[in-house]
């Protein structure tokens, strides 16, 4: 993990617009922006680390706690919200006993609400890490779950 | 005879199970020992009748299929392999209304090709387009037939294109800058999701001839991380093109070259403004800055810039094929072309939709759309998001164009049009976009950030029972404020949905303070969800769902609710299968 994390850093030293990229990229290989990370990115990017954390803090993308081994973003975009999605969303949370922000004990889920997923004529929708469920029905948002328990 | 089978695997589609039927189609052709390919394409359209398949027989006929299984699926592939009668259960006629009334030029690819494929693209005239520009036009050339299209960009501001394209073409510099707003942060919009995933050379050779126009060299397209199957397959398409010599160095054995870099967004809104994408490219906070100097004169890294949205960098491949004047054609005086509208919401069939412009608002969600849900009854469209407003019913018949949008109160904005009916409550729709805007407010402009906080207050006060009349002057006193003073559109068109909603359903925002009643009975503050006693069997499952243990009852005995433990969040009332639960609202 450490080296993968120092190649990274080598490719992207002293290219323009860097800074996101390697906030994202990072992001992807250690789950999250840890504080080392954080300051070794600025000290590549030749940026002060408070800098860094205020780009970095800006976005909703980035995270800087450990999160579950899945996340789960639930839809809160017009078309979800007007079909109803606040109630799957209860669903959601009871199901998991965490609200969104949090993970459960066990490390498996994080949960997220998000703007808007893009999928709106299959309202309501939530996506687990790349995959996307649409016309949810509580039931539906179980058996979903259960294909990653 | 059949001569391929397509599947449409858009993000809509995978999400309603169309990589099950994709991959059963394939298991079975070959199960049979048949080579028939099956190809995936990107989004149909008819999302509502997601998964989707298309049959093309070798005479050239070709149906197509929806709400499909892998069961489905498979009939209806034995049935044309049989040369029987089409399976009537699946299939789409051609004269379905949602399909007849439409015009495709933006997404005439979308469903119809590979968008993997290179080769697909170039036999529907794809880079057609580029070649005549980079071997027989002039830049100046180029531009001149974007004005003579009278393009608008379809980003939702509508600033003619020929004129951008102009602007940044004549700016001097030997470095430009090309990018594409990729950045569909609006809530209830998938116009472009649907357009990159489907057809994403036609917006490379959009880019193409546009970084050819102005000069540019390089460009980015700025893409949103919700999307990675767009994301993905514009990855696949770059490579494709920079392999065939279509980006890169000296496309098309000209002089002419052009690198494009793909950026992924970190989830701003804000960022969908062109000075604030910027900001985020060049890898910094996404905060507007004051334009003048426009992107045309200095935009990324100082250099002139120009920005255009996905949808309308996929009208500038046909726009170069027909013409200028020909494409002029479709439309309205002041708005020519077609848009892509996003259906979504309590709407019979939702999709992509692309219109002429100059269709009216009925057609759209009648004709097409196919009407209400359940049939019950229209209350209002909502046009353009968070910068947009609502329109009610006795507006339907407006034209959908720029300026007839505009003067509703809402925008055309990027296209996202999301259909209420009256189960909608629309101050409870105006805290929300209320909510996402104060959300995503960069913070810059004090008035968005503090304004629009104090609107959502209100709101909230007034959805949660405790407003009272002089809120809504207050709103509308806010709403004018921040709109004069703020910097970009984020800003300025925060206050439109509280605005329309006041202007059209003022007598709601007037029932939640008197009388303390939401008439949609949505807002929780104002609503009871109650056991009707001679309903009740008593079948425990309503006690069982809720999560805060305010139902009590013994099995076959009428069940009472607990209201101060209740949390109006509905479970009840949807488990109930005797309807049974009631909700009530008022004294």
């Amino acid at each position: 993990m450490k080296e993968k994390f120092k190649l990274l850093l080598d490719e992207w030293r002293g290219q323009k617009g860097s800074l996101i990229p390697l906030l994202q990229q990072t992001q992807g290989l250690l789950g999250y922006l840890p504080k080392h990370a954080m300051q070794q990115i600025a000290a590549t990017a030749g940026q002060s680390p408070a800098e860094v954390y205020g780009v970095a803090t800006f976005y909703a993308q980035f995270r800087f706690e450990p999160t579950g081994k899945h996340t789960i973003k639930i839809c809160h975009g017009t078309a979800c919200h007007v079909v109803g999605v606040d109630l799957l969303d209860t669903t959601l949370q009871n199901e998991l006993g965490i609200v969104p922000g949090q993970t459960t004990a066990d490390g498996l889920f994080s949960l997220e609400q998000v703007a808007c997923l893009g999928c709106c004529s299959l309202a309501p929708v939530m996506m687990i890490d790349d995959e996307v469920y649409g016309r949810l029905t509580g039931k539906k948002l179980k058996t979903a779950l259960r294909k990653y328990r | 005879m059949v001569r391929e089978v397509l599947v449409g695997l858009g993000s809509c589609g995978i999400a309603a199970g169309a990589r099950v039927v994709h991959d059963a189609l394939i298991a079975e052709i070959k199960a049979k020992g048949l080579k028939i390919p099956v190809i995936s394409t990107g989004c149909i359209g008819a999302c509502h009748r997601e998964p989707l398949m298309e049959v093309r027989l070798v005479n050239g006929e070709h149906f197509l299929y929806g709400d499909l299984d892998e069961q489905g699926a498979k009939q209806v592939l034995a049935a044309h392999l049989a040369g029987e009668a089409p399976v009537e259960e699946h299939l789409i006629p051609e004269d379905y209304g949602y399909l007849a009334h439409q015009k495709k030029i933006a997404l005439a690819n979308c469903g119809v090709i590979d968008p993997e494929s290179i080769d697909d693209y170039l036999a529907a005239e794809g880079y057609s387009a580029l070649r005549s520009a980079v071997q027989e036009m002039s830049r100046q050339e180029v531009v001149e037939e974007i004005k003579k299209s009278g393009m608008r960009g379809r980003g939702g501001a509508g600033f003619p294109t020929g004129l951008k394209w102009g602007f940044a073409a004549a700016a001097p510099g030997k470095k430009k800058y090309l990018v594409c707003n990729a950045d569909e942060g609006d809530p209830g919009a998938f116009m472009d999701r649907s357009v990159l995933e489907g057809d994403p050379h036609a917006v490379l050779e959009g880019m193409a001839i546009g970084a050819y126009a102005i000069g540019a060299d390089e460009g980015y397209i700025y893409v949103r991380a919700e999307y990675p199957l767009a994301i993905r397959r514009l990855g696949i398409a770059i490579s494709q093109a920079e392999e065939k010599g279509l980006l890169g160095n000296n496309i098309l054995a000209s002089d002419f070259s052009f690198q494009v870099h793909l950026k992924e967004g970190a989830g701003a809104f804000v960022c969908g403004e062109e000075t604030a994408l910027m900001a985020s490219v060049e890898g910094k906070r996404g905060m507007p800055r004051i334009r003048p100097p426009f992107p045309a004169q200095r935009g990324l890294w100082d250099a002139p810039t120009n920005i255009n949205n996905v949808e309308t960098l996929a009208n500038i491949p046909p726009i170069i094929r027909m013409g200028g004047e020909q494409y002029a054609q479709v439309g309205t005086e002041k708005s020519k072309g077609t848009k892509v509208f996003a259906l979504a919401g309590k709407i019979k069939r939702g999709g992509m939709v692309e219109v002429p412009m100059g269709v009216t608002l009925r057609k759209v969600i009648f004709d097409i759309g196919g009407g209400i849900l359940a049939d019950k009854k229209f209350k209002a469209v909502q046009l353009g998001g968070p910068s947009g407003g609502c329109i009610p019913e006795s507006l339907l018949d407006v034209q959908v164009d720029y300026d007839s949008l505009t003067a509703t109160g809402a925008i055309m904005g990027s296209g996202g049009m999301v259909v209420m009916d009256e189960s909608t409550c629309m101050v409870d729709v105006a805290a929300y976009f209320l909510g996402f805007t104060q959300n995503e407010s960069c913070g810059k402009c004090t008035f968005c950030r503090v304004g629009t906080r104090r609107m959502l207050e209100i709101l909230e006060r007034i959805t949660g029972g405790l407003g009272e009349m002089a809120d809504l002057e207050r709103l509308e006193e806010l709403s004018a404020k921040i709109k004069v003073s703020s910097l970009c559109a984020l800003g300025q068109t925060a206050p439109n949905p509280v605005l329309t909603t006041l202007k059209y359903f003022r007598s709601e925002y007037e029932e939640h303070i008197k009388n303390k009643r939401c008439p949609a009975l949505q807002c929780k503050a104002l609503i009871k969800y109650q056991v009707v006693a001679d309903k009740c069997t008593g079948c425990t499952l309503c006690a069982r769902v809720c999560p805060v243990k305010a139902i009590e009852g013994e099995r076959k005995e009428i069940h009472t609710i607990d209201q101060e433990l209740c949390v109006q969040c509905g479970l009840c009332f949807e488990a109930c299968r005797f309807q049974a639960i009631e909700i009530t609202t008022g004294e």
